[in-house]
């Protein structure tokens, strides 16, 4: 009332017009390109593809190789802006779990579509695409340089762990889960199997007809 | 030595003359004076846009402008570079003519306003008997170029912007004239240059300015405001009300033609901060009489800066009005009082030397605010904001 109101407003911008030069915490711009905050742990941009260097399987280059891809395709049906376009393999390669599965012969995101929605992310059954936390992408190329390859969208399961470290663990814990549940699955068939070829080979003297052998 | 000091640009200039025909004499001087205007404003624009943009940075505990240059101070020239090597885009629909001369003649009639200035002891570039009306005659013709630029373009949010800034501008400027009438009461002049003189005068080495009485307080304070309005500066700036209107009057301008504007904006707030530095604060006369030495033009320039401080601490402070408020407070409340003003400064003159008019003028004002303001809030209700539907 009576236009004290202003009065105030005026002493309060002049104390911090002052006092930013006084006190280093009143100014909590970080200079940027010399010096940076490290970044938190949930942030997110664009989606990268995670390979593992020692579940290499098949020739080329590590990333290649290690990639867990299996060219599903689901992310890029999910996608809201299809920014994704994947081109499924002729041939086979084993995956971790030691299974025959395809790998993405092409698989591109366009970053520059790309709405940051982790939904790829989120629909993935294979744990193969996480969200990057890399934001200095600018580039000279508009088209070309924004849409990003198979190579460019690699990245290894120990960069993924640096950057969300939390959640890396549980995808690690849950693959490894999978993995040992799989291993006594298979070790389970494999005892039977074995067992069942014992028992065949001990069953091949009585020679009793092919009702029990079921396979 | 002072003296010579004092007087240092009008000698040079005589020195400079000095060199031609006698026939060409005249011309020249006059040339050469309004050279010197039309450079030194604009650097005092780029020295103005590098204080508010780090100014408002402090105020908003950051910053500000660091890179180019050492803490920033190339900022200005890299501005500059950008905005001459800029497309120029004209809409296809616009008005070519126009939209071209639009920027033109608000900067050609903000910079006519500087002719009438006293920047200084013998420092006027034009000494007519009438220059305060001159002044508001030329300020008056931005508008015509506001307007210009909003028609132009041919875009409802330029138009729009263009109607407000009309609306806003005639309406302010009728208090701006009222309480400069005051001091043209006074003086009893309209010429800048005695009204100057009348305040360059001391009592126990203090000066007669006129915002040391009261009329010419509550006088200056109205002047503020409508100046701040009339150079559509926040809290005022409506016109160009990036969160409604895009950019306002000039949304279709880019390039040079938008820093011509931009240019056009900081001129007026010069030109207008001198008229009320020569009409309020003693123009280039010294604040205290034992300071009489320091050259005139120091404190006409001094002033000028002061107030363009002031400028940006009120644009760092206050938020933007609403439309019917901006109206309201033109003509409910600053356009009465500075009636009102008018009358207190008659009776100033009238009641005579002594205390008896220094109670009385102040008691007038100080009782005619109050009763304005409470009269105003009384239809106000503040509190808690209520909410009918949502919850």
């Amino acid at each position: 009332m009576l236009g004290e109101g202003i009065l105030k407003g005026l002493a309060e911008t002049a104390k911090n017009f002052a006092g930013s030069f006084v006190s280093a915490e009143r100014l909590t711009t970080v200079q940027y390109p010399e010096e940076r905050i490290a970044p938190i742990e949930a942030t997110r941009d664009f989606p990268f593809l995670v390979y593992d260097a020692e579940n290499r399987d098949g020739g080329g280059p590590e990333w290649e190789a290690g990639l867990r891809c299996v060219a599903c395709q689901i992310c890029e049906k999910e996608c809201p802006p299809k920014c994704i376009y994947i081109e499924k393999s002729k041939d086979k390669k084993l995956d971790y779990l030691g299974k025959a599965q395809y790998y993405p012969a092409k698989f591109d995101i366009d970053i520059s579509v790309c709405m940051s929605c982790q939904i790829c992310v989120e629909v993935c059954p294979f744990e193969a695409i996480k969200m990057d936390t890399e934001f200095e992408l600018s580039t000279t190329d508009r088209f070309g340089g924004l849409l990003f390859d198979r190579e460019k969208l690699a990245k290894s399961n120990e960069y993924y762990h640096k950057i969300h470290p939390t959640e890396a663990a549980e995808v690690d814990a849950r693959l490894a889960a999978e993995k040992t549940k799989s291993d006594a699955k298979a070790k389970a068939a494999s005892d039977a199997t074995a067992a069942r070829a014992a028992l065949a080979t001990a069953d091949a003297k009585p020679a009793v007809g092919p009702t029990e052998g079921g396979d | 030595m002072s003296e010579t000091l004092d007087q240092i640009f009008v000698l040079l200039r005589h020195w400079l003359v000095g060199f031609l025909p006698p026939a060409w004499q005249p011309a020249v001087s006059v040339v050469l004076s309004v050279a010197v205007i039309v450079c030194l404003f604009p650097a005092l624009f780029a020295l103005t846009v590098l204080l508010e943009r780090k100014g408002l940075g402090r105020i908003q505990n950051r910053i500000g402008p660091n890179r180019v240059g050492p803490f920033g101070i190339l900022q200005p020239i890299a501005d500059g570079i950008k905005s001459l090597t800029k497309e120029d885009i004209v809409p296809t629909s616009a008005d070519g003519v126009v939209h071209f001369l639009a920027p033109v003649v608000l900067v050609v009639a903000v910079f006519m306003g500087f002719a009438v200035l006293p920047m200084g002891r013998n420092m006027t570039l034009v000494n007519m008997d009438a220059s305060l009306l001159f002044y508001f005659a030329i300020g008056a013709s931005t508008e015509l170029s506001v307007f210009m630029a909003g028609w132009s373009s041919r875009n409802k949010y330029s138009l729009l912007g263009a109607m407000r800034a009309v609306a806003q501008m005639i309406s302010y400027e009728v208090p701006l004239l009222m309480s400069s009438v005051a001091v043209v009461m006074i003086s009893g002049t309209l010429s800048l240059n005695k009204i100057v003189e009348a305040q360059n005068q001391y009592t126990w080495g203090l000066p007669h300015w006129y915002i040391f009485t009261p009329w010419g307080f509550a006088g200056f304070v109205l002047y503020a405001i409508a100046a701040m309005a009339e150079t559509n500066r926040s809290p005022f700036d409506l016109p160009e009300g990036e969160s409604e209107l895009v950019a306002g009057y000039f949304t279709e301008y880019s390039g040079f033609k938008f820093a011509l504007f931009f240019l056009g904006e900081y001129l007026a707030m010069f030109s207008i901060s001198g008229l009320g530095t020569t009409l309020f604060l003693g123009g280039w006369s010294a604040p205290f009489s034992f300071l009489g030495w320091v050259p005139s033009w120091i404190w006409f320039f001094g002033k000028l800066l002061v107030s363009m401080c002031v400028f940006i601490w009120i644009r760092g402070t206050l938020p933007r009005l609403r439309q019917d408020q901006l109206m309201n407070f033109a003509w409910k409340f600053v356009l009465p009082l500075t009636m009102l003003n008018l009358l207190d400064a008659a009776l100033w003159h009238f009641l005579g030397d002594g205390w008896a008019r220094w109670v009385v003028c102040s008691a007038i004002l100080v009782f005619a605010y109050v009763a304005m303001a409470m009269a105003g809030m009384r239809s106000k209700h503040f509190g808690s904001r209520s909410y009918r539907y949502a919850e």
